[in-house]
């Protein structure tokens, strides 16, 4: 079997596991074990992959494999990897591994979480690994789907308007994508639907100026741009803690990776003629959403917007169209990740303690939970971009290379997202300061208790992540370089 | 010289100890291991400055030293952020300065937060803080400057809400924090604006006069009528101003008050607060050279800045915020300096000429008053620690209790009011000189603000030692041997330093500096100051005299003015939760709720009346479908009949 699929195959097995499974217990050591396993393969296929391309492999894509499932419509399951889906696919298996220890304790129906948990894990591995458009599609929808059912039976607060909420949204922009997608297929008269393929031949410039925004937006939806952001706030606040984070964590970056490797990779020339409605879009989403998450008043909210934010930031920066800039988008898409899961199993776990996630209702639990507020202090610090952890260098190659870009309008739409940079820091510093420092709002909480050892591991684990990163960002950012410059090369070659 | 690396690591190892070590520490162990490390850091430091200092010149130039540099991030081909160690006269000293103040500020923690819960964590964030101030002075590069620049915003913030319990501590470290990030946003603009033209972040680069082709793509390029170099340096000032608290970015130092007071003298006077001084000196050529234009306008803010600072500092009555305001005026006379200056200096013979005399004199001051302020500072904690209040009123008399810290105030006081021989008149001495030459009012506006500086820096002390003693419960004491060991050790800095001949080290172009004193500057000067000393002494010696309440009567409305610091922190206020939250925040939060929501679930509301309007075709009874299908029938049949 293709190395590649196993990460569909443990998540399947995962999924048979646990419908044989009987106990909460049994749930529970499958899910964790399968989480490990996935851990184990990703971190094993970063390291293949990197004696790969030391041993002087130069492929764009490595590892690949491909067999027709419908040959009628020239729809083949083909894979293969470059740098940048090896990291997410990194990311992908931290989130799953850790957001399966926070939902330890989830009540009810353990085993039915962890089976949708599981299928949505499909979906999200599945379309890293694919080349394949209609594949990849597909997956796509595998992955969205779980997403109502664990909204709305798991979830809490306006749980059936937000799990709708967001289905509907995303499905949406699913049929924005399916069109965009059979225009690629159609219009580059290409003679199979791998990527890699529809990119040998070109597609007239008249025809992705129709399928270009379709494609974007499609993906764009996903990608949380603005306005069609709004399934974010409602759809993460109502969600269980694991699934909050898996879908911030990774399923946002669906639509980043989307936008790029389809929509940008495929159709250059309209992405340059387009480019600058999309980029006045998401440098709206970055600050607008910073903005809106200075005034939310539930912990989830504050976060949702902030991943607005943050995810704007990512969008944006690939529409830079340089290489520093989408390394940087790349870069943000990782951290925003790690930092947005941290984040949300920290709300989770105070959530489980305090039975709120209103700030006004909070305070001092840096006291009674040193834990977990100093966790939540790092993630804070990550989220407003502290040199050391993700953030920064995610941000510093956004605001760099956009920068570099020769078009003064770029340069001024860069300095406008630069003031992101305080409002972020405004609206972490309220919520830090209101609900772990001052004096013990509720008499009530005293005592409550610190974080278990089901909980540290993945507060551990993503922190340790985040710092990895921010320390030593030189490794990621080679593997993000050779995998970019297919795509900046079309790209350039469609500005001229 | 690679082990001046381990100055770096020695802090940082500190910081990671005690943080992961956290509550295991038993005692004060987290001190003792703090302090050993730290002593460790001062020594090398030390070693570091002899070493440099006692190198070969060529061409009688001290020669700047990278002994480590190392690229941690690239951006593009040119761009590249390097982290490394930058030796060159400024840096070494400030390197002695950084330590030297530090290592004093963790013994005399040793004794002030002894028995303080997170007493541990106060030490790592300590060695937090001074892990990011040795890297930020000396990074090779500005975006090295830039990373260093936030870690000690951070640990700025993070010691200031060191009593986190309080919510005053908490808003002050957020006020902190979020307006220097204010700040840093406008550096980080500056460094992409001229990142983007010179290609390069390197000071060396930068700052090298041969090397000026680099600037030569923004030659006649502007920006909003401005040249384009002008608004970058322009920009970079402004992350200056913001950490160096001037004028109107000054606001978040006073609050900052509300950490430790030992946090104070290390960190909100002594280092990090000049770290802005530091940028604008490191990247002086650029200054002096590119944008004149902007460093004159740097030597007015600063003057304005230290004007404002002095006059607010004559009536506050909290003693550290007397103290932070003091610090906000002194760092605006070494910005002034500065602004003042240019590059070069004096000939042999050329006495007339004192090229570059701003920038030894700024250098100078900013090493004195680190030494002097810190012991101000340290000293008002020993005072705090045993009266157990801020207030001025709740002090006098104190000099029979507290002999030592009494000794040492005093002579920080003389420092600062610029009396021979303490340091602080040779500094102060020759930034007056430079501005004289530079404009001749701007002089005389330094001389009168030195001279509120000696007013209110005699108010202070005449209140806290002299004046009537306030009522206290319990005996009052001096501070323990741990406490006033640092006092006397920065006091005896403060008596010698003005002898250090400073030219000789630190210098605009690295060329050694011959010092004269201007006789006619420094004698108005003195005497302006001990009649300033003279009133206040006449004011507030006996704790008496009703001429202070006169004056304030007099003066009304200013008076007032300057005691709620002249508003600005309301304004500040206003803008913020008036205009910030409730005009642009939270308006946009509702457009995101109903209008953004609105449309999408009015799509939602369309979708169901719609499904509701075709409902009677889904009824589920057959009779209805049948007459449907019969129906539809018929129509089909007279379509291909009659068509």
């Amino acid at each position: 079997m293709n190395l590649l699929s196993i990460f569909v195959a443990i998540p399947v097995l995962m999924l048979a596991g646990l419908f044989l499974s009987r106990t909460r217990q049994q749930a529970r050591i499958i899910s964790a074990t399968g989480a490990s396993l996935l851990m184990v393969a990703a971190v094993a296929l970063a390291f293949l992959f990197m004696a790969e391309r030391h041993a002087g492999n130069t492929d764009a894509m490595l590892f690949t494999a491909s067999a027709q499932w419908f040959p009628a419509w020239n729809i083949g399951y083909s894979v293969g990897v470059d740098g940048i889906s090896v990291l997410m696919i990194l990311l992908s298996a931290f989130i799953v591994f850790t957001g399966i220890f926070t939902s330890w304790n989830i009540d009810p129906l353990p085993k039915e979480y962890f089976m949708w948990f599981c299928l949505l894990s499909v979906g999200v591995f599945g379309f890293f690994i694919s080349l394949d458009l209609f594949t990849m599609f597909m997956f796509y929808e595998v992955a969205l789907i779980p997403m109502y059912l664990l909204i709305g039976v798991w979830g809490s607060g306006k749980k059936e308007y937000a799990a709708m909420k967001l289905t509907l949204m995303l499905m949406g922009g699913s049929a924005l994508l399916m069109l965009g997608i059979l225009g690629i297929y159609f219009g580059s008269g290409a003679t199979s639907m791998d990527i890699m393929d529809i990119a040998q031949s070109t597609i007239p410039t008249a025809l992705q100026k129709y399928f270009f925004p379709l494609t974007f937006i499609g993906f764009g939806v996903l990608g949380a741009l603005f306005p069609f952001h709004t399934w974010s706030p409602d759809g993460h606040a109502s969600a269980p803690t694991a699934v909050s984070m898996l879908h911030a964590g990774v399923l946002m970056k669906l639509g980043g990776y989307g936008c790029f490797r389809v929509a940008m990779f495929l159709m250059p020339e309209a992405a340059n003629e387009l480019g600058w409605i999309f980029l006045i879009l998401t440098g709206i989403s970055v600050v607008y959403g910073a903005f809106s998450a200075c005034v939310q008043k539930d912990l989830k909210y504050i976060n949702a917007y902030s991943s607005v934010s943050h995810c704007g930031l990512v969008l944006f920066a690939l529409l830079m169209m340089n290489t520093t800039a989408m390394t940087g988008a790349i870069m943000q898409m990782l951290s925003h990740g790690l930092m947005t899961a941290l984040f949300f199993a920290l709300i989770g776990m105070i959530y489980g303690r305090t039975h709120t996630r209103d700030i006004r209702e909070m305070g001092g639990l840096m006291k009674i939970m040193p834990f977990l507020g100093v966790g939540y202090v790092i993630a804070g610090l990550a989220s407003l971009g502290l040199p050391g952890l993700s953030g920064f260098v995610a941000e510093m190659n956004v605001f760099v290379g956009s920068f570099q870009h020769a078009d003064t309008f770029h340069r001024v739409l860069t300095l406008i997202a630069v003031t992101s940079i305080v409002i972020t820091a405004v609206y972490i510093l309220r919520v830090v300061g209101k609900i772990l420092y001052g004096p013990v709002q509720n008499p009530a909480h005293l005592k409550l208790t610190d974080a278990v050892w089901f909980e540290r591991l993945p507060v551990v684990v993503l922190i340790l992540a985040i710092a990895a990163i921010g320390l030593y960002p030189g490794w990621i950012a080679d593997w993000i370089h050779t995998a970019l410059e297919p795509i900046v090369s079309r790209l350039t070659l469609a500005a001229l | 010289m690679e082990y001046t690396l381990w100055i770096l690591i020695l802090p940082l190892l500190g910081f990671l100890s005690l943080g992961l070590l956290g509550t295991r520490l038993k005692g004060k162990s987290a001190g003792y291991i703090g302090t050993a490390l730290l002593g460790l850091t001062a020594l090398l430091s030390y070693f570091t400055a002899w070493q440099y200092f006692s190198m070969d010149r060529v061409d009688g130039i001290r020669q700047a030293l990278t002994p480590v540099n190392w690229t941690w991030m690239r951006f593009t081909e040119f761009l590249h952020i390097d982290l490394g160690i930058l030796l060159d006269p400024i840096s070494v000293m400030m390197l002695v300065v950084i330590s030297t103040v530090s290592l004093m500020v963790h013994i005399y923690s040793l004794g002030y937060m002894d028995g303080e819960k997170g007493f541990q964590r106060y030490y790592a964030f300590l060695g937090l803080f001074t892990f990011s101030m040795c890297g930020l002075v000396v990074a090779t590069n500005i975006f090295q400057m830039y990373i260093f620049w936030e870690l000690v915003g951070v640990s700025s913030y993070l010691l200031i809400g060191f009593y986190y319990t309080k919510p005053e501590a908490v808003s002050a470290s957020k006020k902190a924090f979020i307006v220097t990030r204010f700040a840093d946003m406008f550096f980080l603009m500056g460094i992409l604006l001229l990142s983007y033209f010179t290609k390069t972040f390197d000071f060396g680069l930068l700052c090298d006069p041969a090397n000026q082709s680099i600037f030569a793509s923004a030659a006649g390029k502007t920006f909003l009528g401005g040249a384009v170099l002008s608004w970058a340096m322009a920009l970079i000032f402004i992350g200056a101003a913001g950490k160096s608290a001037m004028f109107p970015l000054h606001i978040w130092l006073p609050d900052a008050m509300e950490g430790p007071t030992p946090v104070s003298a290390l960190i909100h006077a002594a280092t990090m607060v000049v770290a802005g001084v530091y940028l604008v000196a490191r990247l002086f050529p650029v200054y002096f050279f590119f944008t004149p234009e902007v460093l004159h306008g740097i030597a007015y803010v600063a003057a304005f800045t230290a004007l404002y600072a002095a006059i607010v500092a004559c009536v506050q009555t909290d003693i550290k915020r007397v103290l932070a305001f003091s610090t906000i005026s002194q760092i605006g006379f070494m910005l002034v300096a500065l602004g003042v200056s240019s590059m070069g200096t004096v000939e042999a013979n050329g006495l007339e000429s004192h090229e570059g005399l701003g920038y030894m004199a700024s250098m100078f001051h900013l090493f004195t008053h680190a030494m002097f302020k810190a012991l101000l500072f340290l000293g008002a904690g020993a005072i705090i620690h045993t009266v157990h209040s801020n207030e001025m009123s709740r002090m006098g008399g104190l000099r029979k209790q507290m002999p030592i810290t009494h000794i040492t105030f005093l002579v920080a006081c003389l420092a600062i009011a610029g009396i021979p021989p303490f340091s602080g008149f040779f500094s102060k001495d020759e930034i007056l000189t430079a501005t004289f030459m530079f404009k001749p009012w701007l002089g005389v506006v330094m001389t009168f603000i030195a001279a509120l500086t000696a007013f209110y820096m005699f108010r202070l002390y005449y209140n806290i030692f002299w004046g009537k003693p306030a009522q206290h419960e319990h005996p009052l004491h001096e501070a323990p041997k741990n406490m006033t060991g640092p006092l006397v050790f920065l006091a005896l800095v403060t008596v010698v330093a003005g002898f250090i001949p400073f030219g000789k080290f630190v210098s605009s172009t690295g060329a050694t500096y011959i010092i004269h004193l201007d006789m006619k500057v420094a004698i108005t000067s003195v005497v302006i100051a001990l009649i300033s000393i003279l009133i206040a002494w006449k004011f507030y010696c006996k704790g008496t005299s009703t001429v202070p309440a006169k004056m304030a009567g007099f003066f009304g409305p200013l008076y007032t003015a300057a005691k709620h610091r002249f508003y600005i922190d309301e304004v500040y206020q206003f803008i913020t939760h008036k205009i910030i939250f409730r005009c642009v925040s939270q308006p946009l939060a509702w457009f995101d709720r109903h209008v953004i929501d609105g449309i999408l679930n009015g799509i939602g509301w369309i979708t169901c009346r719609g499904s509701l309007a075709f409902r009677w075709m889904q009824t589920g009874q057959l009779q209805s479908y049948a007459l449907l299908i019969i129906l539809g029938a018929l129509i089909l049949l007279c379509i291909s009949l009659f068509c």
